[in-house]
């Protein structure tokens, strides 16, 4: 038994990570800006199609790609707040929440027109490479996937914390019309921030491609843990992302071991209220 | 020399109002077109597997029209009318309201068995002929509905008859599976199969060691395939849809599990494309399922048809397009469209014009008696009939190799 709890512990980590790594972006763009993404999960299947496109007619890996896709996924996200979200919401809370709603709907019926509502999924050279540690065979793909989630969570870090560009993000967030007083572009940093964090998206389509399946209603899959571990890790924080993914994914391993599958996420449920009970802000949110 | 003919107003009008007093009898020399209604989610969570139905039925419609449509009614054309029930049972209700009002004498459909239960029971008020193509639940057939009938096999006969395959393949192979883990999604599907296949693995001779029910959609399998490495079964059997089919599927290997087979009933994810997709984690999976015969050349030709258009070949395509072709038939025989002559002419019905691996429908209450679901298997990523011998085209590899 302590051998299946031991690697049910690993597993739920490397777990975390994935979910880590689909969190960062959400952290910097509803913890940081405010902006409820519904989007996100679209965003993400936008992420994975655009891989496995670049796997299947061009041959390049998903691990390739994640330069290109972080790229092209900033790209995007950047024009999708300038040319869209922005313009559509004019700044106003409820409208921003209704234009990512509606960026969702039309991006998941495109994917819908364009790949038909079939499962696509991508068999790598390391798909199925694992790393013996004892008895347990863990997954060359998700230890992957981690280390680039705890990267990509100090580098957010580092950037939001000691960069120009990170403090102009985080004051136009808190105090627009001051920022702008400053001379800071309220609009302009909003359209960065939105970009970095689905770059974010970008890097972990990649990585998620070659261990899972891309559909056009797969980010759904995602979305909901994404939030919760945005709030539970503390709004903002992105190394609150990583722990709280790391939390989560533990928990709903462990709790689907000892309690059964089907029960099992309910402990994540648990686990959030607790954690706001105790810590209204979240692990390593700070008090307004 | 004969004078030019003039033609005056006067002489024209009279000419276009007798040509047009005589339209109707020219028009009646041609039988009218049947209207056909085609009733699939071809929107919505199962949108793909709808427009498979949908494509063929089409396609089904256009080969009868080719041949000269229904010839005992003088060459009758059918013309389809396509509704989208988008998954939910109360559009596919309103499409048949709507296709009745505009003269549907027919209907075929509807993919999933909770859109079908609604939609023939609105076309039994009707009184309109309905073929299901595709909804496995027992429950189409057992209402009482004079106006249904089903080509292919049901839940009930599908799940007797796959244990009596994997007894045959087990026992012709020394019974090298005694032990069973079944992991089943934990919705009515799921649970209601997986309970079944409990009770009727035993009577075969293997015990079941554990249940594992998981949720839709679940991200990760690791923890159920750890469980099943501690049960060490012999088979795994699976039931659930088509994501975390595949996911399991893929964890299985990851984890190297020895296993003498995975076997599936009606697997979601068990069809060519994951087998053209990930070839080393198919091969010599085992399901039990609806397929072609691959003895009858007509069936091959089909299934190019299909992948000619660009399509992955799944038994939905053969589903859609046969549904089709038995209401032409019961047509043909009846010799009119008329509703009441339609259903005793299905109800009496031995259609034999297809590829399908069993013989002449034979209707008791709605249901086809006669025919019988396959055990299939992926080998060199192609799916291979292994059971029964009559329309095998591979012998079973059973156990599965030691890799």
């Amino acid at each position: 038994m302590s051998e299946i709890l031991a690697a049910a512990l690993v597993n739920g980590l490397l777990t975390g990570g994935v979910y880590a790594l689909v969190a960062l972006g959400l952290t910097l763009i509803y913890g940081v800006l405010h902006i409820v993404n519904f989007a996100h999960g679209a965003l993400l299947m936008v992420g994975m199609f655009g891989a496995w496109m670049l796997a299947t007619h061009l041959g390049l890996s998903p691990y390739a790609a994640v330069p290109v896709m972080t790229l092209a996924m900033f790209g995007f996200g950047w024009a999708l707040y300038r040319f869209v979200i922005g313009r559509v919401s004019r700044g106003e809370d409820r409208a921003l929440l209704l234009a990512t709603l509606g960026v969702s709907i039309v991006l998941e019926n495109a994917a819908l027109i364009a790949f038909s509502g079939d499962m696509r999924q991508l068999q790598t050279d390391l798909t199925f490479a694992v790393w013996e540690m004892g008895p347990l065979l863990l997954s060359v793909p998700r230890l992957i996937s981690f280390a680039v989630a705890v990267a990509m969570a100090g580098l957010l870090w580092a950037l939001m914390s000691r960069t120009d560009t990170g403090r102009a993000i985080r004051a136009v967030a808190r105090e627009p019309e001051g920022a702008r007083l400053m001379g800071i572009r309220p609009d302009r940093m909003f359209a960065l921030a939105y970009g970095i964090g689905v770059a974010c998206l970008g890097a972990a389509a990649c990585l998620l491609l070659p261990t899972f399946y891309v559909s056009p209603n797969v980010g759904d899959t995602f979305v909901l843990v994404a939030f919760t571990i945005v709030v539970l890790g503390g709004m903002g924080s992105f190394p609150g992302a990583l722990i709280g993914g790391l939390l989560i994914g533990v928990t709903e391993s462990l709790g689907g071991l000892l309690l059964g599958e089907s029960l099992g996420p309910i402990c994540i449920s648990v686990v959030f209220i607790a954690v706001l009970l105790l810590r209204p802000t979240g692990l390593f949110g700070a008090a307004r | 020399m004969t004078a030019p003919t003039i033609l005056t107003r006067r002489t024209a009008i009279v000419a276009g109002a007798a040509a047009g007093l005589a339209m109707p009898f020219i028009a009646r020399a041609q039988p009218a077109a049947i209207k056909l209604g085609l009733i699939h989610p071809v929107t919505g969570a199962v949108a793909a597997a709808g427009n498979r139905c949908r494509f063929a039925g089409q396609m089904a419609v256009t080969d009868i029209n080719a041949a000269g449509g229904i010839k005992s009614m003088g060459g009758a054309r059918i013309d389809p009318l396509l509704g989208d029930a988008q998954g939910r049972p109360e559009i596919a209700v309103s499409l048949v309201d709507q296709m009745a009002e505009a003269g549907a004498l027919g209907f075929t459909g509807c993919f999933a068995s909770a859109i079908g239960l609604a939609a023939t029971q609105a076309a039994a008020k009707y009184n309109i002929p309905f073929c299901i193509d595709s909804g496995i639940t027992d429950a189409m057939t057992t209402r009482g509905l004079k106006n249904v009938y089903r080509l292919f096999p049901n839940a009930t006969s599908t799940t007797t008859d796959a244990l009596a395959a994997l007894d045959q393949i087990n026992k012709k192979a020394g019974s090298p599976a005694k032990t069973a883990v079944i992991v089943h999604e934990d919705s009515e599907f799921g649970t209601s199969s997986a309970k079944l296949q409990a009770a009727a693995l035993p009577g075969i001779g293997i015990t079941v060691k554990e249940l594992i029910p998981h949720a839709t959609p679940t991200r990760d399998f690791t923890n159920i395939v750890l469980r099943i490495k501690q049960a060490a079964p012999d088979i795994v059997v699976i039931t659930n849809y088509e994501n975390e089919y595949v996911l399991l599927a893929r964890t299985l290997v990851q984890q190297r599990v020895p296993l003498v087979a995975t076997f599936s009933i009606a697997g979601g994810g068990f069809n060519l494309k994951f087998a053209k997709e990930a070839p080393t984690v198919v091969e010599n999976m085992m399901d039990f399922n609806h397929w072609y015969n691959p003895k009858d050349p007509r069936a091959l030709g089909f299934r190019k048809r299909i992948e000619d258009a660009g399509q992955v070949f799944t038994w939905e395509y053969l589903f859609g397009y046969f549904a089709v072709r038995l209401m032409a038939d019961a047509w043909e025989r009846a010799g009119s469209a008329d509703k009441d002559k339609t259903i005793a002419a299905l109800a009496e019905s031995t259609f034999s014009d297809h590829w399908l691996p069993y013989g002449p429908t034979k209707f008791t209450n709605g249901q086809n008696s006669g025919c019988h679901a396959v055990a299939l298997q992926f080998q060199n990523a192609d799916m291979k009939v292994i059971w029964p011998d009559a329309f095998a085209d591979a012998p079973a590899v059973y156990p599965r190799p030691k890799v």
